[in-house]
Formats: structure tokens, sequence, C-alpha cells
């Protein structure tokens, strides 16, 4: 008994090819037409939605759902499905977030494609359930403990929820990683016109197997591309799967410093270089700009605004939205900080993204924080103040 | 039985693995080979076996067997096995795990499956203490038990794993020791037979941890003591009431096999209708 794309169906499932919905739900739709065929969740404000729209679209899809026990059941829950064969996923939000990071390290380091979706919420801890915010973009990229590198994206809107679920599951089983989606409680919640891209307007990408046979296959050793090819339990390769450092051949290796270098390096390596391909950004440049706002996800959106209206006023300004958050488009926001002399970052937090901005920039353009807490969004207008007081 | 284990090792043990990180006298290493004959007797297909594992040296054995195997993190083989299975149901799902990964960390997956009635066999290698981390103080350590973070005696009351299996809702529930290895292979194949969760306690000896702090010795002199400290389920069952109420041996034997709906296969209902 095993998951078969069937698009006819899933189509089905679906509904309408133009719906009015919120963005939980639009990750949904981008999940089942990705492929996705396994969920484990656990339920949490703001991201519930997701787990109750899959519970009722995935079976009919031809897939499983599983509601656990918690965010850390579910997350391994995920890893094991995914060397069965799936293409998995599973959602939350910063508490649960939190809990889950020890096993996102595992699928790391295993190599095994997942997608986390964390609709953001306001904290730290139970914080404020229902407010979004923008707490764990560094969690993301730190919250699992030792070296490693992730990928993590970020959307402004129903629509590019769904685009990026797509995307995200597409990185995962290129480089073979968990790939995070940092959605939030704004954006989740959101009602707004989403098109169901049709066949040919979206690529699916599935992860290669193993072209050798299993006495030749050797489960962790890559190629070029430093993506190793990936068995599925069950169909022979008899493959040992091992959080503890490895050797190519998957057996542990504990106290060897030149085996835990090279195992951990083309883990790092295999996202690092390819950086440029998995950058996405949307860039809004005027000649002659003196400054510029940066931003992501939710508050991308008063940012855009703030760019429209001072520019009615016929200023210059640059926008620059980041869509890849990690790896962190560094040379994006280093030419940013080459053309203009003040960078100004509207964050739903007291500043996460500043930090690899300003180092991105290394001094060539001054970044001024635009922060926010405690629920609403920016509003334009004090984009536009922070702007007005020449910092 | 020594042929026996030769022709297991042949067939089904990662060569390359070896030799393992069991302790002399560790029993670790038994409860595989216990574990390799059932499932040779049962003549399951081994490219459809995967085995699961959390973290502990009980843990470790998944990478010792010539099969998939998943080697997760402390507490959580259960929950990664969850998504195995239901992923892909033709699969079947052997979990190896401690005590303290099953019933400490993992407590919480343990009797959730069990309660779902997942189709899977947890062998849980009980030897009253952590091993791996240098022999601390376990949810199963006897009240009184000396480990290295129970300096004083152990003031705890341990788990009962079979019971709390079975209150839970598992539908296949035994334990043994290492001593009695064809009433283990008989046991993990009734568990591999039970198309639900099956959970199987097997007490074992681990003379670097347990051992050395009650004195217990190694080798033969610790499978003598489990022998002594368990009584036979059967034998347990003929006393009079009082002295029942008075015993303070550990019962061995099969406590449970009955049947009941299964999580996957109700899983997959849904998704074929
Ligand atoms: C989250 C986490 N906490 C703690 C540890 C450290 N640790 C490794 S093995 C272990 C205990 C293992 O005991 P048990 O499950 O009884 O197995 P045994 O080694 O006795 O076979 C602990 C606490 C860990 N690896 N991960
Ligand atoms: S510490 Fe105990 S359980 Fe671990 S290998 Fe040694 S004897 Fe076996």
């Amino acid at each position: 008994m095993r998951h078969k794309y069937d698009e006819k169906k899933i189509r089905r499932v679906i509904g309408e090819k133009v719906q009015f919905v919120q963005g939980d739900a639009s990750a949904v739709y981008g999940a089942l037409l990705a492929g996705c065929s396994f969920f484990a969740g656990y339920p949490i404000t703001p991201a519930s939605e997701t787990a109750e729209l899959m519970s009722k679209l995935l079976p009919k899809a031809g897939g499983v759902y599983i509601q656990m026990e918690d965010e850390i059941a579910s997350m391994g829950a995920i890893i094991g499905a995914s060397w069965a064969g799936a293409k998995t996923m599973t959602t939350t939000s910063g508490p649960g977030f939190s809990l889950m990071q020890e096993n996102i390290g595992y699928a790391c380091m295993t190599e095994t494609p997942c997608v986390v979706i964390d609709v953001q919420r306001s904290g730290p801890s139970t914080g404020q359930p229902t407010e979004g915010s923008q707490g764990d973009m560094m969690q993301a990229r730190w919250g699992t403990h030792g070296d490693h590198e992730i990928i993590a994206l970020s959307p402004n809107s129903v629509q590019e929820t769904l685009d990026l679920t797509i995307e995200a599951f597409n990185l995962s089983e290129k480089y073979r990683t968990p790939v995070i989606l940092l959605t939030d409680g704004e954006i989740g919640h959101l009602r707004e016109k989403c098109v169901m891209p049709e066949k040919g307007e979206f690529e699916i990408i599935d992860r290669k197997g193993p072209t050798v046979g299993r006495d030749k296959y050797v489960p962790f050793q890559a190629d070029e591309s430093l993506v190793p090819s990936m068995a599925r339990f069950g169909d022979g390769y008899h493959v040992y799967v091992t959080g503890l450092t490895h050797v190519e051949k998957g057996y542990p290796s504990t106290s060897s410093a030149e085996d835990h270098d090279r195992l951990v390096r083309r883990l790092v390596d295999k996202i690092e270089k390819n950086r440029k391909s998995i950058t996405m950004v949307e860039k809004d440049y005027q000649k002659g700009s003196k400054i510029a706002i940066l931003a992501y996800g939710a508050s991308a959106r008063p940012s855009a605004a703030a760019v429209r209206k001072l520019r009615r006023k016929r200023k210059k300004v640059d926008f620059l939205r980041l869509i890849t958050i990690w790896p962190f488009p560094n040379e994006e926001v280093r030419e940013l900080a080459d053309r203009v002399d003040r960078i100004y970052v509207p964050e739903m937090n007291l500043g996460q993204l500043v930090h690899p901005i300003r180092e991105a920039a290394e001094g060539r353009a001054k970044i001024i924080q635009v922060p926010r807490i405690g629920g609403p969004l920016h509003t334009p207008k004090e984009i536009m103040d922070a702007m007005r007081k020449k910092a | 039985m020594f042929n026996k284990a030769r022709k297991i090792k042949e067939k089904y043990i990662q060569d390359e693995m070896w030799p393992s990180i069991f302790c002399v006298g560790c029993g670790v290493g038994n409860v595989l080979n216990y574990t390799l004959r059932a499932v040779d007797e049962k003549r399951i297909d081994i490219d459809k076996v995967v085995f699961v594992s959390g973290i502990g040296c009980s843990s470790r054995l998944p990478g010792y067997i010539d099969a998939d195997g998943l080697h997760t993190t402390h507490g959580r083989a259960i929950a990664f096995a969850t998504g195995v299975k239901a992923a892909d149901p033709d699969l079947h799902v052997i979990i190896f795990t401690g005590d303290g990964d099953a019933a400490g960390i993992g407590g919480n997956h343990l009797i959730h499956a069990a309660r779902r009635n997942i189709d899977m066999t947890v062998i849980c290698i009980n030897n009253f203490n952590y091993g791996m981390t240098g022999g601390q103080v376990s949810p199963t350590t006897p009240t009184g038990g000396f480990t290295t973070t129970s300096p004083y005696g152990n003031i705890e009351i341990p788990f009962d794993l079979c019971e709390l299996a079975m209150g839970a809702g598992a539908t296949y529930v035994a334990r043994w020791t290492v001593g009695y290895p064809y009433e283990t292979i008989q046991a993990v194949k009734r568990g591999l037979d039970n198309k639900g969760f099956s959970f199987i306690e097997i007490i074992t000896p681990c003379p670097t941890g347990y051992g050395k702090r009650n004195e217990i010795g190694e080798g033969k002199e610790y499978w003598e003591w489990c022998k002594k400290n368990t009584i036979l389920k059967s034998k347990y069952e003929a006393l009079p009431a009082k002295e029942r109420r008075k015993e303070k041996r550990i019962v061995m034997g099969e406590f449970r096999n009955r049947k009941r709906e299964e999580f996957v296969e109700e899983l997959w209902k849904l998704t074929k209708a």
C-alpha cells in the first residue's frame, strides 16, 4: 500500500480553481499539489486550521493524517514517514516549533526531506496565542543544536503561501533537508484571493533514488551535487539511519574529527554552495535612491505601502523583500547597501534579521531597526515616521 | 543452540559493525539473538522489516542488523515508527528501546501508541538503569536500588512496564528475562503475529551499571540474580492471596494476547474510502 500522486484526485479535493481563503488553507493546497501524502501535527493557534483542513482533505487525496500526542512526536512521525517514501509535513506555532527543534536537527543530520510550517505567534512562552509575530526567524536558523545549514522561506500573502509551500517541498526533496516555511498569525488568518496553479505552471521535484544495485549502494555517498540518493525503507537496500556522526555507509563514527568534519561540512555545503539558486527576493529599486526599506513576510505589506506613499510624494526609495530567509541572501543585501545610505528594517520582533542584514551590509549603509511587537502590523505611517527621524 | 546462533549471525548480522559496543556480560546482545531467531522462525522477509530505536545501549541494536534501521532521538522511537508504519503499512516495525528510553523520556509516546493499538512490536530491554550515560536512576529502578544518581538508595516507586502498557491498551504484553530464551523467542513471535501493539519487556543484565552498584556481579551471577528476583506468572497465581500481596519478586510470563481494531488499518480505510 503506497501512495501515488493523482493530480486529478487532488484537484477534485481542493475544489474551485480560484478561492477566497486563509493563508492556513492555501498552505494545505500547496502541500497537496506538491504531493504531500503524510501529515502529522498537534493543534496550536494560529496553525490549527492547517491541521483541520489536512484531516479533511488528505485522506481524500490518498494520503494519511495523524494527530500525534505532541509536536516532538509529530516531527518524529514525519521523519519516519519520509523514510517510508512519503512527502511529509507538519505545521505548528512558536511553542510547538520549540519542541520540534531536536528532531529538526535529526532531519538535517540524516538528510531527511520534510516540511515544517511555523505560523509564528507572539512569544516568548505562551505569549499572545492569537497575535502574529516574526519572533522565530532566528529559532528557525539556530533552534537546533550544532553546526548546520537550514532552508527557510517567508511568504507575504495567501497566494505566496501556496506557492512557497510547493517550493518548500521541492527544495526539501532536492537537497534532502528539512525546509521551514515561516508564515505568521497575520498571513495564516488573512483571507485573500488564491489561484491554484495549473499543471505546467509549477514544478514537482522528487528526491532521487538509488541508481545502482543493492550491493553497490552506499547510502550517504554523494556525487558532485553533494546530495546522496535516498533509498526507501522496504526496498531491500538495508539503510541504517542514525543521528550520530556517520560515515558514507551510514555506520556511526563518533570519535573521528575527520569523519565529523567531512559529514557536517558536506551538509552545510550542499545548501551553502546553492545559495544563489535557493535565494528568492523581490526587488523594486529606483535610480538615485538614498534610502531603502528591507522587509519580509507580513511586515513587508505595510512596508510596500510606505514605499508607494513615499514615491507618491516624489521621494526616491528602494524596496527589497526577502522571500528566502535562510540561507541568508547576503549578496542581495550587500548590493542594496551599496546603492543607498540608509536601510530601514521593519520587523515584528525586537530585532532579529537586522543582525544578518548588518553583517551582510558590512558598514556600506546604516541599518536602522523599526521594531514592533504585540500583534498588530506596523502602519505605513509608523514606518514613514521612523524614516523621518533621521537616525 | 550454538549452530543456530551461527546461522542467525551469517544471515542477519551486519559484519562491518562488529565488534559491538556492549560491555562484557551485557545482556543486550542476547536480546538481539532472540529477536532475530523469532524473525527467522516466522520467515518474515527481512527486506520488509524496519528496526527502529531511540538512544541508549539497547537502542544501538538496529545498527548490528543487515536490514533497514532507524536510530532516532532519545525516547522518540515509537513516534518515528508511527510515521514509518502509517506511511507504508506493508512494513513490519520492530522497536528496541531501553527502560529510560521507553518509559522515562518516551513514556508519552508509549502510552499513546498502546492506546492506538498501532501494529508494531516493542522490545523493551529493562536493565533498571540508564546504562549508556553511566548508570543513573531510571523509572524502573527498584526502590532502594543504588545508581549514580540514587546514591542513598532509590526513594521512588518504579513503573511496572507491563501493567502500564496494558492499562494504556496494548494487545500483546509479556515479560521475560534473558535467562528464558525459548520463552522470549516465543513471546517475540507472538508479538509479531499480533496485528496491534505488542510490548515485550526483557529483564537484562547490565553489569557495568546496575550490577556494579548493587553488588550483583557479572555473567552467571547476574543471570542467577534475574532468576532469583522473578517468579513465573503461573506460580504467582497459584499462591494464596495473602502471600501474593507480600510477593516482592517480579512476575514473568504472558499477560495479554487479545484482538482489537488496529490503528493503521483504520487509518487506511479513510484513505481508500
Ligand atoms: C534528549 C536527550 N536527553 C538525554 C540524553 C542522554 N542519554 C543518552 S542514553 C540515555 C539513557 C539510556 O537509558 P535506557 O533507555 O534505559 O537505555 P540503556 O542505555 O540502559 O540500554 C540518556 C539519558 C540524550 N541522548 N538525549
Ligand atoms: S552499560 Fe550496561 S547496558 Fe550498556 S553495554 Fe554496558 S552492560 Fe550493557
